[in-house]
Formats: C-alpha cells, structure tokens, sequence
C-alpha cells in the first residue's frame, strides 16, 4: 500500500535493537536439581541448541530412572520432615522471595528463555517474566489462607506432585506448577521440555537464593522417558501435566487405577469468531495476537478464524495488510514480533500440515518475510477457504498458521466452533454484550475471551473442555487442584 | 442555534462537499451523513491502547534514532498560542524555527510555525524569504482559527477569523469543529461549519489554504466519537485531521492518533486519496515523538511520514530533540544550557 | 564524651507530607517509666478535616489501581518495616516499657499481619463474590468494592487498657480496611504514639500514594466526634474506642449511615471479615441473547 520512499533508508527496516546475551552467566553443563544442589544425572546427557541459530547453549544432565527416584525420595522427605510442619505463613514467605527473585532477575530470565525457547525478548520481557512474578505473588498470599479454598477448614496438601512441562512458555508453565503446589503445601519434583530447560535451571539457581529448604522442589531435565518415569513413580501423590493430548492420554492410562490425583492441559484448536458487528480493527489485531503470538505454539491459539460471510473479504483483506509490518527474526532483537520455531522437528510438523492445507484446496497466503538462513522459522500463514471437514481444521498445528472458515448466524458460529474434541479456549469479537454472553454461555470451552485474546493472570482459571484436558489453573480453582479436603482419609501424610 | 430535531432538519440538503457526495450520493442530508457515521465499526479502547502500547515498544536505534530525530524536526509546527504572544515573542520563535541549534548546521528546519491569526502579518515578515513550502525547505505559516480553542463564536465571525488569516499569508489554517454541536449530535451543522471554512481559505487566485479540523480528541472523550469526528472531517474536506488545541487534557495521546491514522488509512483504500493527521499538545519528549513516527510508518506507511501528510503539534519538543541529536553527535548527555528558547 | 543525639520531631502523617498541627498544640509523650520521650502533635478538628480531604482525594486512584498492584504495594511496605526492624524495637521497648525480646515479638506479629491482609487484596473477591445463577437470560456477577474513606480508632493503651501492642494495635485495623481500596484515617494510640509515625515514614517512603493512609495522633475523645459526624466518611471503626463514649460516636454515624464496627479489646484478630466489613457488594446483570 505505502510506496516505497525514495531514499535509501526505509524508516520501517528498524535498524538492529538487539537485547545483549551479556547478562547471561551460563554454565557450560547443568546438572539435576535435587535435594536443593545440583548433582550429576544418570542418564545420556544432551544439549540444548538456539533455535535461532542452532547454536548450542549448554549441556543438560539426563534423569534415569534412579535419579527419578532419589527426586521423589527427596521430595518426601522434605515434605514429611520440613515442609508439612511449617507454617502456611512461612510457605507463603518462601513464595514472595522467589517472586522478588524472579522481578530482581527479570531482564537476566527473559533473555535465558528468549535464547532457549526461540520467542521473541519482546514477549518473555512483557508477557512471560512479568506473569511469572505474578503467579509466585498471588500464590504466595493464599499459603496461609487455604481454609478459604473451597474444601472446608483445614484442607491437606496431596503429597508430593509430579510435574512435566511443555516447552511453548518454559517459565511460565513453571510457574503455574510450582507456585499452587507450594502455597498448598505439596513438594515438587519437575521435569521440563527437553528442548527448553535452561530457564528452569536458572529458576533453580533463585531457589537456593531464596533458601527454600532442600527438596521442597527438584527439577530434573531429560526427555520422554524421564517425564514417563516420574508421572509413574508410585510413591507420587498428584500428576500435573502440559503438553499433547497424545500423551495426555498415555498419562491418563497410566494412573488409571492408582490414587493419584492427575490435572491434564493439553491441546486445542479454538475458534475465534468475528462478527459483522466487531469492534473491526481491534479484531484484526486479536486475531493476529490470536494466532501469531509466540508463533503459534500456544495450546489456546485462536487458530480457526471463524468470520462472519458478510465480512469475509474484508477482514482476510485488513488481516494481510495488518500481517505486512510484522517482523520476524532474531528473537533478542527487540523489534522482532515472530521468533524462531522452538525445534526442527515441530517445523517440519508445520510444514507438513501446511502442505496438507493446500493439498486439500485452501488458499494459502504467506507474509512476505525474510527467512534467515539458520534456525527454525515459518513465515506467518494464513489459509483461507478452509472448510469444516479440512484437516488444517480439526488437527492443531502448533505454528503460526492461521485457518479462516466463514458462519452466516450466530448458532453456526457456536456449531463449528463447538464442532471439536478440543475445548480448551475461544474469541468472540462483537460490539453487542448480549450477544457475546449468550455466545460465551453456549461455547463449550474452558476460557473465553471476548474482545480480547490470550489474556492470562494468575487469579483467572485456566484449563480445558473435552480433549482438552481437565482441571484448572490459575485462582482459587488452580489451588484446590492441590488440595484434599481434611476429611478425606489419604494413605500418605 | 436552538435544538432542532424536526424532520425537516434531517432532511435539509448539506452543502455538496465532493468527497461526501461521492461517498454518498448526491442527495447529501443530515440524515444521510448521520447513517454512514453511526454505521461506522466501533472501537475497543481496551484493545485500541493494547496496540499502541505494543506499538510503543519499538526500540529505535542508531542509525534509525538519528534519522527520527531529524524527521521529528522537519514535521514540527512550531507553535505559540498565548494570550500574552506579542511581535517580539513571534520573531524569536520564527528565529527559532529557522536555526533551532545555532551550534549544529546540520540541524533541519521545522515544517511551520503556528500562531494566532492576527500574529500572521508578524511571522509572515519575521520569515521573509524563507517562507514557503517545507518540501523546499522552507518554513510554512499556520494560523489558528475559528474562535480557537473554544469555537465559541457565531458562524460569521469564525469565517472572518479565518478569512483574516489567510489572506495575511497563512499557508494554512488550523480550525477547531463545534463541539457542543457535535456531541448534541447536530452532526450536519459541524459539517457544514467545515467546509464553509474550507471556503474561506480560498485566495484570490483560487488556490486554498490547506485545512487541518481539529477535532478537540479530549472533549469529544469517546473513541467512537473520535472515529466519527475524523470521517466527517474528511468527508466536509478537511487536508488534515487534528487531534487537540493544547489547551484541554488530555491533548494528543499515542492511542486516538493511532485510530486516527487507522480512518486515514482506510480512506485511503477506500478512495486513494491521502489526507494529512496532525497530534498536537503534550508531546514533549523525543522517545514519544518517535513512537508516533513508528504508529505512523506501521499503520498507513512511511510514505506519511512528509510534512504534507503529518505534523506534530509542538513548543518544547524541539529543544528535547535537539538534546537527543547533541548526545548522538557528542556521545554525553546533555543540558538545557545548550539549547536556545524561543 | 558521648555523641549528642538529634531528637525526632514527631508531626501528623496528612496526604503523603508531615505537618504540623494547624492548631499549633503539642503533647508529651512520655516512657512507660514516665520519662520524657518526645512532643507530638496534637491534631486538631481542622488536621481530621484536611485528613478527610487527603483520603478521599486518594481514594479512587488507591481504589482503581489493580488489586495485584495494591497486594504489591502494601507487601513492599513489610518490606520495609522488616528492614526498620530494629528502629520499632527500640520505639515499642521505651514507650511500653517491654523488653527487646518482646518488642522484637510484636513487630515480627505486626509485620506478618500485614503480609497476611496484602496477600488478600487479589483473592478476597474471589471467596465473596459470585456469578449467580438467577432464573432468566442474564449474565449476573456480585462483586465488592470498597466503600471509600475509613476513619478508625486505633487500639489505645495506658492505664487499664488491654490494648496490647501500640505498633500491632494499629497495624490489625489500618491494613485490612487497605486491602480492598478503602483509603484510612486513623487516630493512633494516644499515649503511645510513636510508632504510628514511624510507620507514616515508612509508608512515605513506600509506593503508597499520599492521602491512602493518614495518621493523627492526639486525643480520640476530641477528634473522634468529628470524624463520626463528617459526612464524607464512609465507615467508622472503633476497634479502640472502648474507654470512649462510643455509643454516642455510633449515634452521630448513623446520621450519615456509616458502616461501623464497635470496640473490640486488645487487638483485632486477622480475618477476611475486617476486610468485608468495609466493602459494598455490587450485583450487575446482563441480558443474553443469542439472535
């Protein structure tokens, strides 16, 4: 649309505003974290690379089925000999030093999760550092006051919960773990993403500032098997887990039978609909943020635009134009909006979808960006003229691909969005407040957003319908999930 | 004017503005003019600051900073609008915008000066061969008019006021809309009242002075009124919309210029024509100049970043530019002891 | 030769500044053994007055900030208070006369008091609000709010009182009228008064806006009528009035209708309650229609 100036410079090709890695004091190997020390794994180390830029940032320890369990050994003790014998208050003390750790070490964090994770400084700078704070500070405040939980006076932790994270938001789902789990008076045994461990490495480093006791929480890093090993320890109370729906499934499986307690996140395919009364340019930015904030590899990514027929071209229209100043590059570059696609693997699942999409006859639309030559990167991508039955519309994609399918009424609108196994989030975007909550009232999904999109605080619930997941995170909900009732009579504690 | 919602008022022809008759139709009404504005798409204001705090997150470095503080300068109107502006007061601020760091040729003029309009015949003289177009980097004359800040004044005195101006050589006019008209929703007589004034800047030789509206963004209070206010500036002929007189807060803010931008734009697609967007009032800092430059660039294009299609409104935020481009050039901060006044 | 100490002026704690007494008076504060410890100000009608003025004119900015950032700031100030430790030890040890050890006990309580109604200011509404489940097509949520300005009087000590401590006394009924975006005024322990102005110089130098929080010091019996009978004060807490005439101070509340809360002896208990006692529920409905 805007011509080209004639000078030499465009304003628009920002010069280069990189965040310096320099605040990094990187080990070269970490070790597990376990029983308040970092201690050698057991199992094939491995390396986490830059997904920018293939590089590798540090050797990580791998956790074998030993150390597994001298993770849940130390996390039972320290429940049995230190942490059920304190004080919510002093819990709860515990939690506000780690949240003024985290906003001490805010910027040194966000460049660490930048580096590892592939997504933008811009985002772990503003979004994902600042809420880690947050969840540590709310939950920091309830340890004391779990009478008020819901489940009656006294309520017991459920023991020791075992924890496996996914890569999209290291810190964050760290955060959304740990912080319920604490304040509820549970012990921790964690295992981030193979791909995205330094952030919790680092966060483990704050644990022995804050001089939380000794197994309290231990994090072991390693891949599949060592998430398998510990979801099946059985000496673990509660199972807390995000990630696929496949393998929210085999979990699932796994504990059926046995006593523990299992919250399950997992993923979606959620529907944003526009209407022909929408607030029109705050939609096109919702949908966009929608769908290409942290690339796409949001489990609540509104990546079916369902737009009302009436303003289907236009909206399409508005969206490519809006797509055209977006900047994708360097993650530590300041400017940039689009990051890195956080492995090679998930990029060629992406791909792969994608040549579904079109195979299938949808019309896809790439924004013109400059791929560099190293790294992970996908272009943001819109296909347009997707139907219902496609499989770029029923299967989650995990990238910064966007389907686009049309509604006449609004009870169609609520169909095809309702038409999934997933029901794990949604937009409604309309200027008419009866109409949203009527809308909000028939979604079958866990969190809606209206006028907004991927929205998250510590005090609103979290979590899904259907295939989705169960359980919540995040409020009084998210801190239940880590609570029994004192009169449940439970074999351990 | 009395309050008058009578079907005849609805009814009554509106003058036939080009742009609205194309837009829509030749049977130009009240009612006609108040259907496209009230079908217009609403705005979330939760939304709307969202993306312009996302907007100004932008860092702008090096070789981008120093080119912003350039451009900053080259799309200023200078401004003095006090009750107390004397001839002396004008001729230093002309002095200023002509050479505004004595110690740095390379700095660049501003676009224009802007003062009352019976100060015109003063900075006319004071700029002498130096006024003229800023495309040849020369120095414009802006007046304001129209009973600025309030509007509070008959019809006939408010086409005088403009008239005035522009034939003792302002170059363009910056006019204030009615209000309380508009917010009583007697949105023809704000029409009207536009493109009257826009036929008051018509000189002898039939040539125009170019037409800021500005809309008065912190009395109109709503962002649906500001998207309203802004079509029907364009649409009575308005070259450029502005958002503030300076004398009311809040004045500019990065959030109503950025829908501001987003209506040009769309005027834009709709038509191919460029109109102009003028923030004025409470920019005083270079950092928040600059992220204006960006909500500019990354809403309509940088094409608009040209003193024909963008300006700000500004007294002192020239000097902080200039303290911006000392540091840049000198490596160390530096002090208001090394920039004039005016 | 011993270092001539710099004796602390003690003033009011008035809209973030400390001023004097408009009326100019002082009054000795003296140790628990009767030794002279300092002048303070001794508050008049027109300090409770302005005192008023200051809490309201903070009131809707205390009140709009979001409840994570008031939980953040009122945590800042135990921050702070733990950091001044030893600074209220000596205060509280001089003017009642207890041990370090004791005094040491009581800031300590005092301190985790005010963590635990902080940690409340983001979570109070979700145990006592509701979406509500009535019977036809609308949305329906209560929520509370704060209902303005409080003016409270602090725990009280001197002879034959069961005040307790003069820091921990005013901390039980200043934080938890906080928490939901109330904005205080609270007439501090007359005859030990100290550590109210300490704590107005923490809070000075906190992030709280001036005006949240406004501290007299002086006589409950003369200051108290005038606050009861304003009108611009929306509650009246009397946790320490009980040597006052203080159904008559309930009598002159009524006039305006104010929420009041009697005297209690000692010191207030924690509880959600002192938080809800000064909150105003709001119910809004919303009409749903899907065509």
């Amino acid at each position: 649309m805007a011509k080209e100036i004639a000078n030499t410079t465009s304003f628009l090709e920002y010069a280069p505003a990189p965040e310096s890695t320099s605040i990094l004091h990187l080990k070269k190997s970490y070790g597990l974290f376990i029983d308040g020390e970092f201690v050698d794994g057991h199992g094939q180390s491995f390396s986490t690379i830059s997904p920018a830029t293939e590089k590798k940032i540090a050797e990580i320890a791998s956790a074998n089925t030993a150390d597994v369990d001298t993770a849940v050994s130390a996390a039972r003790r320290a429940l049995d000999k230190t942490w059920s014998k304190m004080s919510g208050a002093d819990r709860g003390k515990y939690l506000f030093r780690i949240a003024r750790l985290v906003q001490e070490r805010a910027r040194e964090l966000a460049v660490a999760e930048s580096l590892d994770n592939g997504k933008p400084i811009k985002e772990s700078r503003d979004v994902d550092v600042p809420l880690v704070a947050a969840w540590f500070f709310y939950y920091a405040g309830w340890a004391d006051k779990l009478d008020y939980a819901g489940l009656g006076a006294n309520p017991r932790s459920l023991g020791v919960a075992a924890q496996v994270i996914p890569w999209n938001f290291p810190l964050l789902m760290l955060a959304w773990k740990i912080a319920p789990a604490l304040a509820a008076g549970n012990t921790v045994v964690l295992k981030p993403a193979e791909t995205t461990p330094l952030s919790a490495l680092l966060f483990a480093e704050i644990l022995q500032q804050a001089d939380l006791p000794p197994g309290v929480v231990n994090i072991v890093t390693g891949a599949g098997e060592t998430g398998a090993a510990l979801v099946r320890h059985p000496d673990v109370d509660k199972v807390a887990f995000t990630g696929s729906t496949g393998v929210g499934r085999e979990i699932a499986k796994a504990i059926a039978g046995t006593g523990k307690k299992v919250t399950l996140e997992l993923g979606g395919k959620a529907a944003n609909i526009v209407f022909d009364d929408a607030p029109i340019d705050q939609a096109v930015e919702g949908i966009v943020n929608g769908i290409f904030f942290n690339q796409g590899h949001v489990c609540c990514a509104g990546s079916r635009l369902l737009v009302q027929e009436n303003i289907h071209e236009e909206v399409v229209d508005r969206l490519k134009q809006r797509l055209s100043t977006l900047r994708l590059g360097d993650p530590l570059d300041k400017n940039t909006d689009i990051g890195a696609i956080n492995s090679r693997e998930q990029l060629e699942r992406i791909r792969t979808l994608s040549d579904i999409g079109e195979a299938e006859g949808a019309d896809r639309w790439t924004a013109p960006c400059v791929i560099p030559e190293n790294g992970f990167w996908f272009a943001p991508t819109i296909f347009d003229n997707v139907e219902t039955s496609s499989t770029i519309a029923r299967e989650e994609i995990f990238g910064p691909v966007l389907s686009v399918l049309t509604f006449r009424t609004p009870a169609e609108a609520i169909a095809k969005a309702n038409n999934t196994p997933y029901g794990l989030s949604a937009g409604i975007w309309s200027d008419k407040g009866s109409k949203i909550l009527a809308v909000a009232d028939k979604l079958r999904a866990g969190v809606i957003w209206a006028n907004t999109f991927n929205r998250f605080d510590p005090a609103s619930p979290f979590g899904g319908y259907k295939e989705s997941g169960y359980g919540r995170e995040g409020g009084r909900h998210g801190l239940a999930a880590y609570l029994k009732s004192a009169a449940t009579q439970g074999a351990k504690k | 004017m009395t309050t008058d919602h009578s079907p005849t008022r609805q009814t009554t022809s509106l003058a036939p503005a080009e742009r609205a008759v194309r837009l829509l139709g030749s049977e130009l009404t009240e009612k006609s003019l108040r259907l496209h504005l009230e079908g217009l798409s609403g705005v979330d204001a939760v939304g709307l600051e969202q993306r312009a705090a996302g907007l100004a997150t932008r860092s702008i470095k090096t070789t981008s900073k120093a080119w912003a503080l350039d451009r900053i300068i080259e799309l200023i109107d200078l401004t003095t609008l006090e009750g107390a502006d004397t001839p002396g007061k004008v001729r230093s601020l002309v002095a200023k915008a002509l050479n505004p760091d004595p110690s740095d040729p390379t700095t660049p003029r501003v676009a224009a000066v802007c003062v009352y309009g019976d100060m015109v015949p003063d900075a006319v003289a004071a700029l002498g061969a130096a006024h003229g177009d800023p495309d040849e980097g020369l120095v414009s004359v802006a007046a304001v008019a129209t009973a600025f800040p309030s509007g509070r004044a008959s019809l006939r005195v408010k086409l005088a006021d403009t008239a005035d101006a522009v034939s003792a050589g302002a170059d363009e006019i910056d006019m204030v809309i009615d209000r309380g008209a508009f917010l009583s929703g007697r949105y023809g007589q704000v029409f009207e009242e536009i493109v009257a004034v826009k036929e008051a800047c018509r000189r002898e030789d039939g040539t125009y002075a170019s037409l800021k509206v500005i809309l008065e963004t912190g009395e109109l209070t709503t962002y649906d009124n500001v998207r309203r206010a802004s079509w029907l500036a364009i649409l009575a002929g308005g070259d450029f919309i502005k958002t503030s007189t300076g004398k009311v807060a809040p004045a500019a803010t990065l959030p109503v210029t950025l829908l501001m931008l987003e209506v040009v734009r769309d005027w834009y697609r709709l038509t191919g024509e460029k109109v102009g967007v003028k923030p004025a009032g409470g920019i005083r800092q270079s950092k928040d100049a600059i992220r204006y430059l960006v909500t500019v660039a990354e809403t309509v294009g940088e094409e608009w970043l040209q003193p024909h299609l963008f300006r700000f409104g500004a007294s002192s935020l020239l000097n902080d530019v200039l303290l911006q481009r000392q540091k840049m050039t000198t490596g160390h901060y530096s002090g208001p002891d090394y920039v004039t006044i005016d | 030769m011993t270092r001539l100490t710099i004796p602390k002026t003690y003033k009011l704690y008035i809209g973030g500044a400390f001023p004097r007494s408009e009326s100019g008076r002082s009054y000795e504060v003296l140790s628990a053994k009767g030794a002279f410890l300092a002048n303070a100000a001794q508050a008049s009608r027109k300090d409770a007055r302005d005192a008023v003025v200051a809490a309201r004119g903070a009131q809707s900015g205390w009140a709009g900030a979001t409840a994570y950032n008031r939980g953040q700031v009122l945590y800042r100030i135990a921050e702070l208070l733990d950091g001044r430790r030893a600074q209220f030890v000596e205060e509280i040890s001089a003017s009642e006369g207890v041990s370090a050890a004791a005094a040491g006990a009581q800031v300590d309580e005092a301190i985790d008091t005010w963590i635990w109604y902080a940690g409340w200011a983001d979570k109070y509404a979700q145990v006592t609000g509701s979406g509500n489940p009535v019977a036809g097509p609308y949305f329906n949520i209560s929520v509370p709010e704060p209902t303005g300005v409080v003016a409270i009087v602090a725990p009280q000590g001197g002879a034959g009182s069961t005040a307790g401590g003069s820091l921990l006394g005013l901390v039980a009924v200043v934080a938890p009228a906080l928490v939901a975006g109330n904005t205080v005024v609270v007439i501090a322990d007359q005859t030990r008064p100290l550590s109210a102005i300490s704590l107005g110089e923490v809070l000075a130098t906190s992030d709280v806006p001036g005006g949240v929080v406004n501290i007299l010091t002086g006589s409950p019996a003369e200051i108290a009528p005038w606050l009861a009978s304003h009108a611009d004060v929306n509650a009246l807490d009397l946790a320490g009035a009980e040597a006052l005439e203080w159904v008559d101070l309930e009598i002159s509340a009524a006039d305006t209708l104010k929420r009041v809360l009697r005297p209690e002896p000692g010191v207030p208990e924690r509880s959600l309650d002192r938080i809800l006692a000064f909150v105003e529920t709001k119910t809004v409905w919303h009409t749903k229609a899907l065509i």
